[in-house]
């Protein structure tokens, strides 16, 4: 098990170098001139000139890919925000709370709204309370979060006046964000947890245990829940993903102080050092996402940990 | 004389007979053609053109005259909408094409030669999937530019692999069947085995796949114009109108209300049609 782990933290360093090829490599053919970026407007060709030389700007491709590899690994720098002059890690790391106190909020919401409906909804299949939650998910499924985060803010702070609209700085201020971002996760895992249990429901060994005159409740919670986890563990990963994807719009429109909005002003004013270590610090988190779930596999079926060697 | 009778259906047919008895992917269907329909006949349904300001008429909440409002220029809001499913179905339709050829192409050639070559497309493939798909379309958009072209290159690139792995995972079931031995023994050639005898066997999963795809591009396009990334103005893209009617919304909320739904309802016939294509074309549900 052990072994697994760390072969798959080794796998992670590849893979992590290669997405930092692909976004160096988006950020380098972007029109404009950064060394123009950083001078500004009005600077003379001789000052772009002797800015690129000294951000290294001249220098091929692959060197330019290298050197920022290399100060990544042994210095942990992301390189310089063209706009604030600061260090893009100091920029990212003053913003990842409220990112991850968002995504952390949306994810919890999500589990504990999404799984308990999906699993009332698969031991009552067709009544109207799973037809009605259902409807309810295929709806929650199509909701744009930026549409729904618009709402939201329209009822619950325009005209209610109930929830701040922005902002992240108290526990008030984190619901109406949350439940925007994480609408779409209830959705999925009440879909997913109730197709699953359903799978189980109708297995051989189920009946056994009813048989046994086992209590409905241990029945769906011990014998049900537990043997439908692995599919419901799989969409809570893939939903992180695309959570920290919707975080970018979710801050947007909260106007939350997070990586992603970072990023967005970044990309507006050009300043590209600061997309590119967001969309790294992102699929990092998402990698170490993925690398948890997949061990929680392990965890939850013994067969699958016999295969992790 | 049953099963006679029942061989003379194509499964195409067959799939439709099974899709109509689901009566919401069939609501699906129909709201799919009337956003069609209506992106086709957008010059004869709207009232109004697009960019046509009428600053007298400006801050209209939902009349008459103006069944939608009007936007801050006094815009028919209708109109926009109406005007607006142009560019979202394109986008949608585009971004999904660009994705099922190159995305296809790539899972049918991992699937089928197998070995390195499989191996060196789907790390690949694994590579790109490590970046959110959302934030993977952001960054293209942004080292590309705004732009309708660049919208749905960008919307595209970032939903290729998962075609790629649906392909490949097909291929690598089908492949081994006695039909594609036959076909290799009598000398075809791997391309021709390939497109006419290996993918369309492998159809089904990309149909269901690429209907729920369009969902996301629509989604993911209108994601980027509502942060600026997209489409530019004065063209009516949902999302960015969205983007221009946030910042009204204490005074004129009705503006963010009918792009937004317009989005929730295309991409709500998309999925719905989608799980419904998912039932049909399902072997094990199949009698």
């Amino acid at each position: 098990m052990i072994k697994y782990i760390l072969k798959r933290i080794l796998y992670l360093i590849p893979v992590m170098l290669l997405v930092t090829l692909i976004v160096f490599f988006l950020m380098s053919i972007t029109k404009g001139d950064p060394a123009r970026i950083v001078v500004g407007e009005s600077a003379s060709l001789e000052e772009v000139e002797a800015m690129r030389e000294s951000m290294g700007l001249n220098d091929p491709f692959f060197v330019r890919y290298l050197r920022y590899v290399r100060d990544l690994f042994l210095h942990g720098d992301l390189g310089t925000s063209y706009k604030s002059g600061l260090p893009v890690m100091k920029e990212i790391m003053s913003a990842l709370p409220s990112t991850i106190k968002l995504s952390l909020a949306a994810i919890i919401i999500a589990i504990l709204v999404g799984i308990p409906i999906g699993i009332i909804s698969a031991t009552k299949q067709y009544s109207f309370f799973d037809n009605f939650t259902m409807i309810l998910g295929l709806i929650g499924i199509s909701m744009p979060i930026f549409w729904l985060g618009l709402l939201l803010i329209l009822l619950f702070s325009v005209r209610l006046g109930w929830f701040p609209p922005s902002g992240l700085t108290s526990f008030r201020h984190v619901i109406l964000p949350a439940f925007a971002l994480g609408t779409q996760s209830i959705a999925v895992f009440a879909r997913m947890t109730r197709s699953s249990m359903l799978e189980v429901i109708r297995q051989d060994y189920i009946r056994t245990v009813r048989a046994k005159g086992q209590k409905e409740s241990r029945i769906t919670l011990d014998h049900v829940l537990r043997n439908a986890l692995v599919p419901i563990v799989t969409v809570v990963g893939i939903q992180f993903g695309n959570l920290l994807g919707g975080a970018v719009l979710c801050e947007t429109i909260f106007s939350i102080n997070g990586v992603g909005r970072l990023m967005v002003d970044a990309i507006k004013q050009r300043d590209f050092p600061v997309v590119q270590g967001g969309v790294l610090f992102i699929s990092l988190a998402f990698c170490l996402i993925n690398l948890i779930i997949d061990i929680a596999y392990a965890f939850l079926d013994p067969k699958i940990k016999s295969q992790y060697k | 004389m049953n099963q006679k009778k029942e061989k003379r259906y194509s499964l195409t047919r067959e799939t439709f007979t099974r899709l109509m008895k689901n009566r919401l992917a069939m609501f699906g269907l129909f709201i799919l053609c009337v956003l069609v329909i209506t992106a086709i006949f957008a010059d004869q349904i709207a009232p109004y053109s697009y960019d046509q300001m009428d600053l007298l008429n400006a801050y209209k909440a939902p009349c008459k005259g103006h069944i939608f409002g009007t936007d801050e220029f006094g815009r028919d809001i209708f109109s926009r909408v109406v005007y607006g499913s142009r560019i979202s179905l394109k986008v949608g339709f585009i971004a999904v094409s660009i994705a099922v050829v190159a995305g296809g192409l790539l899972g049918a050639v991992a699937g089928y030669y197998g070995g390195w070559t499989d191996n060196l497309i789907m790390r690949a493939m694994d590579v790109i999937m490590s970046i959110p798909a959302t934030l993977l379309a952001i960054s293209i958009a942004a080292a590309l530019g705004a732009g309708l072209t660049n919208l749905m290159i960008a919307t595209g690139i970032a939903s290729i692999p998962t075609y790629a792995r649906i392909v490949r995972a097909s291929v690598l079931g089908i492949k081994e069947q006695e039909f594609v031995e036959a076909a290799r023994a009598v000398g075809t050639r791997d391309f021709t085995i390939l497109c006419k005898h290996i993918l369309p066997n492998c159809l089904a999963p990309i149909i269901v796949q690429a209907t729920l795809g369009v969902a996301f591009a629509i989604l993911t396009a209108a994601g980027l114009s509502f942060i600026g990334l997209g489409i530019e103005p004065p063209t009516p893209e949902w999302g960015a109108m969205l983007s221009n009617a946030r910042s009204y919304i204490r005074d004129y909320s009705y503006m963010c209300l009918f792009p937004g739904l317009a989005i929730a309802l295309t991409i709500f016939s998309l999925n719905v049609l989608g799980d419904g294509l998912r039932d049909a074309l399902d072997p094990k549900l199949r009698q």
